[in-house]
């Protein structure tokens, strides 16, 4: 049932001109900056680097490329994320799934699958173009799998934050910028406290806890933190839905 | 015969803000019914409806749908319901074909008949060929059929309807109807108008729902009853006295309107119509109308929904 649910939203994404022109934007800058990371290597590392200093093509380009995209998605989710529920709640088609035979949890549970299914098809994309570099020399697997694994979990975190916005208000436009709000603030928390790395609310930083997947550490502390990041505000959504059905 | 209870609603009550919206509302529905749901604007239709089927939590009282409970097993009941809300709920984006088989899949219909299952709902409202084309440029009234369509794709026990013929013509009307009566037939339908003809036609039992409160509970015949009457209205063109009238057998009751016409209320058996006649002949009181007086709809409806409880009562059992 979350499958089935995870489809309708899938389809109604690709039923839009939307879902297309944001991969299709996504692709060509993601495809922009892997030419150009590839064109800085040589420059770079054919000249005045010791050799000591120097390290592999993939950890150079990959670094260019993953570093946009995790800044390009803090504007990406929200946009995409916005009309999961505050757009049924204006259109009134809410009733549509919640008198189906399906839980409110299964609800969310679809439209955040439908939401992180459609961002991983541009994870998957990244990480085989990176995998292109193979061809004429010999890449670090492992950094790009670490580095898809982060990005996909920032992703889903992101996607998660933004469905929960979604559930609160009926103007879809409104959910965007409070959820771009709340991810920019997360996001950047880290350089607020940058002189006490050790503070509580430097902790809480999502940048903080991507930065080891993008050296290629896969931390289950790191996991773990985003892992309950997630179920947290999935579990608010479905709590707001809930309120929605005792309180009218 | 067997009766099978496919809704049982028990004192459903629902608070909002303090104000009761709906108020001890109980009912039954049998298989093979159809419930017309009458009621002013804001006498808690449609959050009965909403209760019925699973959006909205009663703050008090029971739902069972075929004896499943609804607030302890949501999913098995909603099952076995197909609703259509007021406000259609319908992803324009989807053509006809995609928007019918999310509902059928949603639905639990099993992957092997979801085709079957599309092409049936279509054939029944009427959409075979409107199948490719996006919601969003039907029209209303197609629309509305799209929505019924997808209340009644996963062949529901009971098929709950808010307002299933607004904004359509009356050829749609009359075909919707049919279709309504038809899933009637072997379903239990519930459906909410405020078009009172649409209750006489396609219902057969009426409940009336004022403030919340049901004030009339029983069999279509027994509002019928009511509109038809023992009524007469005659014209004359030298009006008689209603003293003159009264002597005729059977006349219980007579009052003089303008226009020289009168008005004749007479005993439940009797037929004076003919004496009537015959009098007005001899005595040359110039007839030039006789008909019977019907009570509008709206007339029984406003009496019904200030009715004492004792009628509500009676007529129910």
């Amino acid at each position: 049932m979350i499958l089935n649910v995870a489809r309708k939203e899938l389809k109604s994404v690709f039923a839009s001109p939307m879902g297309w022109i944001i991969l299709a934007l996504l692709m060509f800058a993601f495809g922009t900056y892997y030419l150009n990371g590839v064109n800085d290597y040589f420059e770079v590392m054919s000249g005045a680097i010791r050799p000591a200093e120097r390290y592999g093509v993939t950890q150079f380009v990959g670094q260019t490329v993953y570093g946009l995209a995790s800044f390009i998605m803090l504007f990406a989710v929200p946009l995409l994320s916005m009309r999961l529920i505050s757009e049924e709640r204006r259109s009134q088609t809410l009733p549509f799934l919640f008198s189906a035979p399906i839980s409110l949890t299964e609800v969310v549970l679809g439209k955040f699958v439908g939401l992180v299914a459609f961002l991983s098809i541009l994870i998957v994309y990244i990480a085989l173009m990176l995998f292109t570099l193979n061809i004429w020399s010999d890449i670090d697997f492992g950094y790009i799998l670490a580095n898809s694994l982060g990005l996909f979990l920032l992703v889903a975190s992101f996607s998660a934050l933004g469905l929960y916005f979604s559930s609160l208000t009926s103007q879809p436009v409104v959910a965007a910028i409070l959820s771009f709000i709340a991810l920019f603030a997360l996001m950047i928390l880290d350089r607020f406290f940058a002189g006490d790395p050790s503070n509580t609310m430097a902790q809480l930083s999502l940048m903080r806890h991507f930065q080891s997947f993008a050296g290629g550490l896969i931390d289950t502390a790191d996991l773990a933190y985003f892992v309950l990041f997630i179920i947290t505000f999935l579990t608010l959504t479905i709590r707001r839905l809930d309120a929605d059905r005792l309180r009218g | 015969m067997m009766t099978n209870l496919t809704v049982e609603a028990l004192e459903l009550t629902r608070i909002y803000g303090g104000r009761e919206a709906v108020s001890n509302v109980s009912f039954n529905l049998t298989q093979g019914q159809v419930l017309g749901f009458l009621g002013p604007n804001g006498a808690g239709k449609s959050t009965t409806m909403k209760m019925l089927t699973g959006n909205l939590a009663p703050s008090a009282g029971s739902v069972k749908i075929c004896g499943i409970d609804m607030i302890e097993n949501p999913k098995e009941a909603k099952a076995l319901i197909g609703y259509l809300p007021e406000m259609r709920p319908l992803y324009k984006e989807f053509t006809v074909d995609e928007y019918l088989t999310i509902a059928a899949r949603l639905h639990r219909v099993s992957s092997r008949n979801i085709k079957k299952a599309v092409d049936n709902a279509k054939e029944r409202c009427g959409l075979t060929h409107m199948s490719k084309r996006l919601i969003e440029n039907l029209s209303n009234g197609y629309q509305q059929r799209v929505g019924i369509a997808q209340a009644i794709i996963h062949n529901p026990m009971v098929v709950i309807l808010d307002e299933p013929t607004v904004g359509l013509d009356p050829i749609q009307i009359r075909d919707i109807r049919t279709l309504i009566r038809e899933i009637g037939t072997d379903h239990s339908v519930i459906l909410s108008t405020h078009i009172l003809p649409e209750v006489e036609m396609v219902c057969d039992h009426v409940q009336i729902i004022d403030k919340g409160k049901l004030v009339f509970n029983g069999g279509i015949d027994v509002l019928k009853r009511q509109r038809i009457g023992n009524k007469l209205l005659i014209g004359f063109k030298n009006a008689p006295q209603v003293s003159d009238l009264l002597q005729i057998a059977g006349v219980s009751e007579a009052e003089a309107l303008e226009n020289n016409m009168m008005r004749v209320r007479f005993a439940e058996d009797s037929m004076p119509h003919e004496a009537i006649v015959q009098a007005a002949v001899k005595n040359g009181w110039g007839l030039y109308q006789i008909a019977p007086d019907q009570t509008s709809l709206e007339d029984v409806f406003v009496q019904l929904t200030y009715q004492d409880a004792a009628v509500a009562e009676a007529s129910a059992a």
